[in-house]
């Protein structure tokens, strides 16, 4: 079988690469160029996705299969980084790699695979996907390593993508895939993981919103929940739900910390209170994606349910309403419920749905 | 099979030239630069070299300075003079806006540091005129840059005509003929230029050649400085295999250059007729003649160049999107924009480019391949139109 492989350059997707090779499928390495490498032209070599993709070619070459890097410079501004900043903007979260999943790599890229005669698109993501015998439907799983686990960033894949999509990491440990990879001598295997946004490599995105978006960059005041004002503050983009960091309050008379509770971007306000203010036990879902059967509008379902990457999942109901949308009731309060984050279902291992969350209380 | 059609980009080394690469490479290692046995052989091999690419070009040998190619001529030739007529008063530079980036961005460059740069427009075949630079020129002109054939669609500039507009004004010319030389002839002294590039690896020799030819007498300075090697206008010990390689490669293009451009003239002629006979929505970009005969250019209708691109080298085919140094950008060919053409013709075209060892077998199994991978890619372009609708 052709399969297209999405080459990031890390040790997941080189691994996976491998993997599908050795069992003898027809493999394609096709690495996305997704912003401008010409930047800082005065500081040579010092781009580090330049390097991604250079070390996608060797893995390709090491592996002996052809790779190609195809430049999806304006899909991926047009898709991913402006969605990014407009959120930020609008005083939510976002969560870019969820996005690019869903409308890059399962979309634009997959498409140019079918044009290359490809039936299936290969990542390097610590997922599974299944097909259920009885519905006929594919399933997405979480990956065996709960400590790797990515089935969060894929929730918004539909039947179609699921389809298409391989994930030959998906089964194996961390430590399994860098140990195949020091085996086969990639040369990526000892590779460090990538943590932050990979278009904002020094991780401030305050500068990277504000230099894209400068209305958002308006200054406003910090209040607390009775709406007195503590302290003035950059724009709301510099903030996120549930950061204590940064604030810069002074030391308030309680000496109890403070937390953002909230960010009302049209009054430029920034609400912090302390942390059992945080405490929320409904949020409201939008764009809600039902990978499972979908309920009946009204209907409920019991589910565990995460809230961003690193959140130890909560036994919540959950209710279909209209508009791909959806209500989740949590029996026990969570902590910083995050608007522009997204809110995947899983019945067990399985994802039943997500959707983004918009409003995190009744 | 595979086929290489992309010899634009580069040209596989043929076996004479690697045979002198090889053999000199075992056999003269010594330092031109030396007085002792050694380095006179080396120097012989450069001097033998130096006539081959002289003849080439109806040029003297002792006006050919050896680089390492290219892109290095370029440099050399604009920002040489530049450097030297900078004290006269000339910080003027005029180049074709279909240049190589080798010429564009140099006189980037240059435009940073304080020259100022006129670009001559080009019509729609993509040729530039003498009116144009008549316009562009002033007295402050120190050089004129126009390439001799344009390495993306292979357009043949009047360069002759060029060259007399500018040194009616004192300026001096430059033409890169990086894509010309070896392919058509080449005689400086009827084009009338003051300097001239040229590049080994685009006829069959080693990559890692170049040679700027300066006409006797030429203002310039050197832009690598240290020893007095090539007559101390380019310094730093000579590539001697590379160099052997080139004059070889340079005799043997020189022997057959008349066959050999009739013979490539029709394959590509007949490849040309035939992608245009059995796929749809296709045309050739830029005039089809004046044009070196081993180039054409296609535009392919709601097609992406770069998904098209590569499902040819699936199947066995190598071409390319334009200039090889500008592939993985997003840029649409400055040339074709340049030329005038929409949008979307600047994004879905191939440059397919012959050469030397391109068959008749070859050009049928292009032409056999391309209806089918073209109707599958636009077969997906409709569906995800259909789907963005809906």
């Amino acid at each position: 079988m052709r399969i297209v492989v999405a080459m990031s350059g890390g040790v997941d997707s080189s691994v996976a690469a491998a993997l599908l090779a050795e069992q003898g499928h027809d493999v394609i390495g096709l690495s996305m160029q997704l912003y401008d490498q010409a930047e800082g032209q005065t500081s040579f070599g010092s781009c580090c996705s330049l390097d991604d993709l250079h070390d996608a070619r060797r893995v390709a070459a090491a592996i002996n299969i052809p790779h190609y890097i195809l430049n999806f410079e304006r899909q991926f501004d047009d898709q991913v980084i402006s969605n990014f900043v407009r959120e930020y903007a609008a005083g939510r979260t976002p969560l870019p790699c969820a996005r690019c999943n869903s409308d890059l790599k399962f979309a634009t890229l997959a498409s140019r695979a079918r044009g290359l005669g490809a039936d299936r698109v290969a990542t390097g993501h610590y997922a599974r996907v299944e097909r259920d015998p009885a519905s006929g439907r594919y399933l997405l799983k979480r990956g065996v390593d709960p400590s790797k686990d990515q089935s969060y960033f894929l929730f918004s894949l539909t039947q179609d993508q699921l389809a298409q999509a391989v994930f030959p990491v998906g089964d194996q440990a961390k430590e399994a895939v860098r140990a195949y990879a020091r085996e086969r001598r990639l040369p990526v295997a000892d590779k460090p993981d990538s943590q932050e946004i990979c278009f904002i490599p020094d991780n401030d995105y305050a500068a990277f919103v504000s230099k894209r978006a400068p209305a958002a960059a308006r200054p406003g005041a910090i209040v607390d929940e009775k709406g007195q004002v503590l302290a003035a503050h950059d724009g709301v983009h510099r903030f996120t739900v549930g950061q204590r960091k940064g604030l810069g309050l002074p030391s308030s008379a309680t000496g109890k910390p403070m937390y953002v509770l909230a960010l009302r971007p049209a009054e430029r306000q920034v609400v912090v209170g302390p942390r059992s203010s945080l405490e929320r036990t409904a949020l409201t879902a939008s764009e809600v994606n039902w990978i499972g059967d979908r309920p009946g509008r009204g209907e409920s379902l019991r589910a565990t349910v995460q809230i961003r990457h690193r959140h130890l999942p909560a036994a919540a109901t959950v209710r279909a309403l209209g508009d791909a949308r959806a209500e989740v009731t949590f029996d026990t309060p969570q902590i910083a419920i995050t608007p522009g984050q997204a809110v995947v279902f899983y019945a067990e291992e399985v994802v039943v749905g997500g959707g983004w969350i918009e409003g995190n209380g009744p | 099979m595979r086929v290489y059609f992309d010899y634009n980009a580069t040209t596989p080394l043929s076996p004479d030239a690697t045979e002198v690469v090889v053999r000199t490479t075992r056999e003269v290692f010594g330092n031109a630069s030396s007085v002792h046995l050694f380095g006179q052989q080396a120097k012989a091999t450069l001097d033998d070299a130096r006539s081959a690419v002289a003849a080439l070009i109806n040029g003297d040998p002792s006006e050919v300075v050896f680089t390492s190619g290219g892109t290095e001529s370029d440099n050399f030739a604009i920002r040489g003079v530049a450097e030297a007529l900078e004290a006269l008063g000339r910080r003027h530079l005029v180049a074709s806006a279909i240049e190589h980036e080798a010429v564009l961005n140099t006189l980037r460059a240059l435009a940073r540091r304080g020259w100022t740069v006129t670009l001559l427009p080009v019509d729609q075949s993509g040729i530039t005129s003498a009116a144009a630079l008549r316009e562009a020129i002033t007295d402050r002109t120190a050089v004129v840059s126009v390439m001799h054939a344009n390495n993306e669609i292979g357009t043949i500039q009047p360069i002759a005509e060029l060259a007399a507009v500018a040194h009616e004004r004192g300026a001096l010319f430059h033409t890169d003929a990086v894509q010309s030389a070896g392919k058509i002839p080449i005689d400086v002294r009827a084009l009338g230029v003051d300097l001239l590039s040229l590049s080994a690896h685009k006829f069959n020799g080693p990559k890692g050649a170049g040679a700027l030819w300066v006409k006797r007498g030429t203002r310039m300075l050197p832009i690598l400085t240290g020893g007095k090697h090539e007559r101390n206008r380019r310094a730093g010990t000579e590539n001697v295999p590379a160099i052997a390689g080139f004059g070889t490669a340079a005799r043997l293009a020189a022997g057959k250059l008349t066959a050999e451009s009739v013979r490539l003239a029709a394959l590509r002629d007949r490849l040309e007729a035939g992608i245009l006979r059995s796929v749809p929505g296709t045309a050739v970009n830029g005039t089809v003649r004046p044009r070196v005969p081993n180039t054409t250019n296609i535009s392919f209708d709601r097609v992406e160049a770069e998904s098209l691109l590569i499902a040819l080298d699936l199947e066995g085919v190598a071409v390319s999107t334009g200039s090889a140094c500008s592939s993985g950008t997003l840029e649409p060919s400055h040339v074709l924009k340049a030329m005038g053409l929409p949008a979307h013709r600047t994004q879905n075209s191939l440059r397919f480019s012959l050469g030397l060892y391109s068959t008749d077998e070859e050009v049928d199994f292009v032409v056999g391949v391309l209806p089918r991978l073209v109707e599958k890619l636009r077969a997906l372009t409709q569906k995800a139109a259909v789907v963005r609708r809906a």
